[in-house]
């Protein structure tokens, strides 16, 4: 028991910064059927400039505990300025064409991005380790574990049951949720579809940055952490099923369980692991454990 | 025949442009250099950008004749140099078609960071026959599997990092019974690994391998990685790691209490000093990949390259940026002996049959182009022991591997040097 605890909690504390990564771009191509790739920059943007926020909160001395506020703030600054600016000057346009040319877009987008980046914040990396270290560890199965890791599961949670009771519970969110099944009908029935993407961008920017920032205290911020996310975070979004918030948590748990217990028991294949569950997950459900049905349109 | 006018006229002009630029020809051409070092992505921060300042600075000084000696005169025997600096991003596919598109615009390339670039240039080089200098990357097997007439390697390979920290850490915990590792899964950190376990057990027969972790290259996060070593048993853990990996490793690990547990060693861990300073704790052993950086020997050229350095980039040089200090000096000396007394200037033939077998001075000391038929450099190694001192990070215990007993004789493959008893 004592060896499957830790094996349980890191999958866990995995799953949850996966399901962070993915949520908001499971939602993004739910509603608006984009595969932003432009996501990993926007994750990306989200730890630089939470390096920037706290560091400054930190360096001015302002008290050590106020520097989660800063990752937060970070991530609605990010999410909130970057999200529309690339939604309104750029995709809107864009409405209407084949998948395959928004991914390239997106793509594009994340270059540029890329060395905007570098160009801001230069190729050293950043550290912020104060909120990692602050709140101190505790002890599981006889082994340390950081605090933080439970305020990211924690994070995780909240940021899922937050859009799932935004999505379900509120008279927005089902307006959403009938732009999601049939934009054209939506339109004819007077709802402003293009605000709802907007919208929608935007929060999907949000989680993007938010993920970023809350990742920032545990890595060093680096160019190109974005490369890495988008990999992993469209295979939990693949596993799941394309647009389903509930499959990308369940893909995301799933691989951060597996992930974690190919670390402990079978090393070597830690590489593998992530793509033997979308290769299995795949084989036995073509488009994912929890599949948007597409309706038949005439 | 007849000329119209308008012919004429544009003879005339063609043949005035002549004589304009026949001056300027007649004047001293520098020596292009071609410097490839990754400008972007993850490896530019640790080791691409230091390389490319010392590089500007190297060649700089060494145009103004300000290098220290035996490096005093100016350029390369006289004639200056000139860089033309580019991005080595991208992999080797992408590298090949750049040094194809760089081999025709200058006389010498000195670059490759990458392992995987190096081994993906040195047959294009030799195809080209462009003289290049490959001045970083790790992996012994460009001269062990192949060799070269135009490819040359002025740093040492990785076989020596691993086994001189086998060696410091055998010397220093005699009883030593466990080990485990993490490393990138690619082949620097795979045969980084290979290398020490293989040493390990040469050095002390028995040894037990707790685990051997693989995460992904520039995986960042190491959660359950640090839960299955911390829960190991192992006494030593050793990391061929670098850049963002290595810094998160001791951002995370630290706080659980890695590096008190376990005896770490950090094989490569030098760049990350200037990043995380205090924050590696006492105790960690440390390699540079040679002696560069905290373990460069007390000399002028050194001193010369940490104090200009440091003034021009307020931060000291780590060992990419005397790396490759090296193989520009390196190339000068055997410029400068090819020449000879002569004032022509010596054909790229001269130049390599000078650098075969070459010994020169760099800043991290003497460099002997002793292996894969003097193609190969080989240098002293130095592990260090970490100790915070007066809010400081200090080298302390240092010590100095000669580079025969830290690498295999000239013909003999790493590996299996290595597994029959690291004989001389």
């Amino acid at each position: 028991m004592s060896n499957i605890l830790p094996v349980v909690f890191d999958g866990i504390a995995y799953g949850s910064w996966l399901f962070l990564m993915s949520a908001g771009l499971t939602l993004i191509y739910g509603v608006m059927r984009i595969l932003n790739v432009a996501h990993g920059s926007l994750y990306a943007l989200g730890a630089y400039a939470a390096c920037s926020f706290a560091g400054a909160w930190l360096n001015g001395g302002l008290p050590a505990a106020g520097s989660f506020g800063m990752l937060l703030l970070a991530a609605i600054v990010v999410g909130g300025l970057v999200g529309p600016l690339l939604e309104r000057g750029l995709l809107q346009w864009m409405y209407g064409k084949d998948e395959v040319v928004l991914v390239l877009v997106t793509y594009a987008v994340f270059l540029i991005m890329e060395d905007v980046i570098k160009l801001v914040w230069g190729v050293d990396s950043l550290l912020l380790p104060e909120p990692y270290a602050l709140p101190g560890n505790f002890s599981l199965g006889g082994l340390a574990y950081p605090v933080y890791n439970l305020l990211l599961i924690g994070m995780a949670l909240v940021t899922g049951l937050a859009l799932v009771w935004a999505l379900y519970r509120t008279r927005q969110g089902k307006l959403l949720l009938a732009v999601i099944h049939d934009r054209e009908m939506s339109m004819a029935m007077g709802i402003n579809v293009s605000r709802f993407y907007l919208a929608t961008f935007t929060v999907g920017a949000t989680l993007a940055a938010l993920g970023g920032a809350l990742t920032a205290p545990t890595v060093a911020v680096t160019p190109g952490i974005g490369v890495e996310v988008i990999v992993l975070a469209f295979a939990v979004v693949v596993i799941g099923g394309l647009g389903s918030l509930g499959g990308a948590a369940l893909g995301a748990l799933l691989v951060g369980l597996v992930r974690s217990a190919t670390v402990r028991y079978w090393p070597e294949a830690e590489l593998f692991s992530i793509y033997a569950v979308m290769a299995i997950v795949l084989i036995a459900r073509p488009k994912g454990l929890f599949a948007v049905q597409e309706a038949r349109k005439i | 025949m007849r000329m119209s006018p308008s012919f004429t006229l544009r003879a005339a002009v063609a043949a005035f442009v002549m004589l304009l630029t026949v001056p300027a020809s007649l004047a001293q051409q520098p020596i292009k250099v071609g410097i490839v070092t990754l400008l972007s992505g993850p490896a530019a921060g640790p080791f691409g950008v230091p390389a490319r300042n010392a590089a500007e600075l190297t060649a700089e000084m060494v145009n103004a004749g300000t290098v220290p000696a035996p490096y005093t005169q100016k350029g390369f025997g006289g004639t200056p140099i000139e860089l033309v600096i580019i991005d080595e991003a991208g992999g080797p596919q992408k590298q090949v078609a750049e040094f194809r598109n760089l081999a025709p615009r200058v006389d010498i390339v000195i670059g490759y960071i990458s392992s995987g670039d190096c081994l993906a240039i040195a047959p294009v080089a030799e195809e080209l026959k462009k003289l290049t200098i490959l001045f970083d990357c790790g992996t012994p097997r460009i001269f062990e599997d192949a060799s070269y007439k135009y490819v040359f390697r002025t740093g040492p390979t990785g076989t020596m990092d691993n086994v001189s920290v086998a060696l410091y850490l055998v010397e220093r915990n005699p009883n030593v019974k466990s080990i485990a590792g993490i490393n990138q899964n690619y082949a620097w950190g795979q045969d980084s690994w290979a290398d020490f376990e293989n040493a390990m057990k040469t050095l002390k027969p028995g040894i037990e391998v707790k685990t051997s972790q693989m995460p992904k290259l520039f995986a960042g996060q190491f959660g359950a990685e640090i839960t299955t070593l911390l829960g190991s048993g192992a006494e030593v853990i050793h990391s061929s790691m670098w850049g963002g990996d290595l810094e998160g490793l001791v951002l995370q690990g630290a706080p659980r209490g890695l590096f008190e547990k376990h005896k770490v060693i950090l094989s490569a861990g030098e760049p990350a000093i200037n990043r995380l300073s205090t924050r590696i704790p006492d105790g960690t052993i440390l390699g540079a990949r040679g002696p560069f950086g905290p373990f460069a020997p007390d000399t002028e050229l050194a001193r010369w390259l940490k104090t200009n350095y440091q003034d021009r980039y307020q931060v000291p040089p780590n060992y990419a940026s005397f790396k490759i200090a090296q193989a520009i000096l390196g190339v000068k000396a055997a410029y400068e002996k090819a020449k000879g007394a002569g004032s022509a200037a010596p054909d790229q033939d001269k130049i390599i049959a000078a650098l075969e077998n070459l010994t020169f001075e760099g800043p991290g000391g003497t460099v002997k182009m002793s292996l894969g038929k003097g193609h190969q450099a080989v240098m002293d190694a130095a592990v260090g022991t970490t100790k915070v001192e007066g809010g400081q990070l200090k080298m302390v215990d240092v010590v100095r591997y000669p580079a025969e007993k830290v690498n295999p004789p000239d013909g003999v493959k790493s590996e299996a040097w290595i597994k029959t008893g690291l004989k001389k």
